[in-house]
């Protein structure tokens, strides 16, 4: 593979290097790595497992296998920069989750699952984000919002989209 | 943001927690001391620290006597004289199955060359449960030490605490604790000199509920997709990296540190104490955490004895049902118990309460609650749909039965249901999950539970809802396809 062409920067490789001795095997390195990829690709591609697995000394299938039980991660295309979990499992629904979530829709102009053509926000309808207490509730990126009203909602849009932009 | 505060005045002896903000704490406070509901002689321990500044930091956890009680455990008990008195308080797991800590402690096997993991479950992701993520957010420091105590115990000599990747929160307080512990010569080689090595990581989840399940949440550990294991053998002969494992829920180990700090005598005066008659029954002791949501005035974490009434949680502490609605029916502790009805609702929450009334247990004991005007259709769509995304897989009778129970829910939410279709959904609740016998792990026992209690506690509701919506076709027995997916949102 040459050097030109590879997907995985330097410092993707030593942060991933880093956790080596956090773990017996390398396989059980596959899921942070695949968090640390993820972080710097917005998605984890087919080359980016080869590299991964090449990293690793483990087949391709190993990692591909890890990679798609868990619904997070994404390979076609890289998510938005701003990638919001809006919970509409029971706490959250009961306090009106439901319509706030076609209402954000609305806003965004996608479904969920999908990304804005700008590429500035993918929208998921997440089951529970554990903010309960706090439902309606959203998690965008690293950012959880609680309490969501219609307005609430379209300030947070706003201030995203002048943040991300 | 989100701020947690002890509302409630000390001469009460009680702190209620309550999300509040602003003016709001005012309000609320003024509430909840002019309500004149009676005093209730009990002190937090596990949310003692919430709400304090900095609770979150080693120099704040120091000062109100952290770490202590892991300088006096290692330098005055032996390994095994711990595992006793967790074993004597009958501590039982907080996660959900409520399975004697100590008695899975002691399956390790003796004398093992090691390595022993110990795992700490912290993927909590059942809904309506948030309790872990107050304690990690606000309190790392008592998980960690309780983490700490607990490995001691067991031998372990390295143990990964499993957050699900929803707290990004909980992830940067624990790192900070780890590194703040680490530092202070609490983790790391031989902890304060009593020749006792350990170290802690953190493993972040990818969003999936079944990590929550100890085997899958080993597997996922371990690298590989979150497939429950067949047992036994069990993890603490063969469990991570096939070694002994012992994986304990967050609020369980915190409740070890109590117990170490406070002796068995002050657990075992809080709670309901084992039935006389039960020789199985190890009794339901000690502090809980519950966690209130849904259609109450003040939702939140609350600390409380185990065996509190569902009725008082939510009056008392939830501040009632909210717009001055009526009750229809609670969760009594995560989605996969099941509902309790408004007249159940004196059931005490302790391990055996939720299953007097019909319900898989007392779970995580996080309640939510519903209103009058919500309807059991769109509750049982919204559960099934929950436990539809979250199958593994694995198991035919889980993925295939959860799956067709939310395509008939789907039918029935949109107008064609058929009287029939209770009956079929019945029979899948009967069918899946480890009691029946014919899965893995207990994902479609939680699966089946919200589909068996709603629909035999408000069958009524559900019949009438079929019947109005489906004027036509709601005595039809013969098979009706599908419908589209496109047809209902989400």
């Amino acid at each position: 593979m040459c050097t030109a062409s590879r997907l995985l920067s330097d410092q993707t490789i030593a942060a991933i290097e880093e956790l080596f001795p956090c773990y017996p095997t390398r396989q059980a390195v596959v899921l942070p790595a695949l968090h640390i990829i993820n972080q710097q690709l917005g998605h984890v591609p087919p080359q980016a497992v080869e590299e991964l697995a090449t990293l690793l000394g483990l087949a391709p299938a190993q990692i591909q296998d890890t990679l798609s039980f868990y619904g997070f991660f994404k390979q076609d295309k890289p998510q938005g920069k701003v990638r919001i979990w809006f919970c509409h499992s029971l706490s959250c629904a009961a306090r009106g989750a439901e319509e706030l979530l076609e209402h954000l829709c609305a806003t965004l102009g996608i479904r969920p699952g999908q990304t804005t053509p700008d590429g500035m926000f993918t929208l998921e309808a997440a089951e529970c984000l554990g903010l309960c207490d706090g439902a309606p509730a959203m998690l965008a990126n690293d950012t959880v919002y609680t309490d969501l009203t219609r307005e609430k909602l379209d300030q947070i849009v706003q201030s995203l989209r002048s943040t991300a932009s | 943001m989100t701020v947690y505060i002890a509302a409630i005045p000390a001469r009460r002896r009680e702190r209620c927690l309550l999300r509040a903000s602003g003016e709001g704490i005012a309000r609320r406070f003024r509430s909840a001391a002019l309500s004149g509901l009676p005093t209730m002689p009990y002190q937090n321990v596990l949310l003692a620290n919430v709400g304090k500044p900095n609770s979150h930091t080693l120099a704040a956890y120091l000062a109100s006597g952290g770490y202590s009680t892991l300088r006096k455990v290692l330098k005055e008990k032996s390994p095994q004289e711990v595992v006793e008195i967790v074993r004597a308080s009958n501590l039982r797991g907080r996660g959900g199955a409520g399975f004697p800590t100590g008695l899975k402690w002691s399956f390790l096997p003796d004398k093992h060359p090691g390595p022993i993991y110990f795992c700490v479950n912290a993927d909590e992701s059942e809904p309506g449960t948030f309790v872990n993520r107050v304690q990690m957010e606000h309190d790392p420091h008592q998980v960690l030490e309780g983490t700490i105590i607990s490995c001691y115990a067991t031998g372990a000599s390295r143990a990964y605490i499993y957050i699900r990747y929803e707290y990004p929160l909980c992830w940067k307080r624990m790192q900070a604790a780890i590194d703040e512990a680490r530092a202070a010569g609490y983790l790391g080689r031989n902890i304060l000199g009593s020749g006792f090595s350990l170290e802690v990581y953190l493993h972040r989840g990818a969003g999936a509920y079944i990590c929550g399940e100890e085997t899958g949440l080993i597997e996922s550990i371990e690298g590989r997709r979150a497939w429950p294991r067949i047992k036994p053998p069990f993890p603490a002969v063969e469990g991570l990296f096939r070694k002994p494992t012992v994986v304990n829920n967050v609020e369980t180990v915190a409740c070890v540190k109590h117990i170490l700090e406070r002796g068995v005598a002050w657990f075992k005066s809080i709670g309901t104490p084992a039935d006389p008659n039960d020789p199985r029954d190890p009794g339901s002791y000690g502090p809980k955490l519950f966690g209130i949501s849904g259609h109450v005035n003040r939702p939140g974490c609350y600390e409380a004895p185990l065996g509190i009434s569902c009725r008082e949680l939510i009056e008392r502490f939830a501040g009632g049902v909210w717009k001055g609605r009526k009750l229809k029916a609670v969760v009594p502790g995560g989605l996969s118990t099941g509902v309790i009805t408004a007249e159940e609702i004196d059931t005490p929450m302790d391990f055996s309460g939720p299953l007097r009334v019909g319900c898989l247990g007392l779970g995580t004991g996080c309640l939510i609650v519903l209103d009058e005007t919500y309807s059991m259709v769109d509750f049982l769509y919204n559960s099934c749909r929950f436990f539809a995304h979250e199958s593994c897989g694995q198991c035919t009778p889980c993925r295939e039965g959860t799956h067709w129970a939310l395509q008939m829910l789907r039918r029935i939410k949109a107008g064609r249901g058929r009287i029939k279709d209770l009956d079929l959904l019945l029979e899948i609740g009967d069918t899946i999950g480890i009691l029946p016998g014919t899965t893995i792990c207990g994902l479609a026992d939680g699966a089946a539970w919200p589909i068996k209690t709603a629909i035999r506690k408000f069958r009524q509701e559900f019949e009438d809802y079929i019947k109005h919506t489906n004027v036509a076709g709601w005595m039809e027995t013969q098979p009706v396809p599908a419908l589209e997916q496109s047809a209902v949102a989400h």
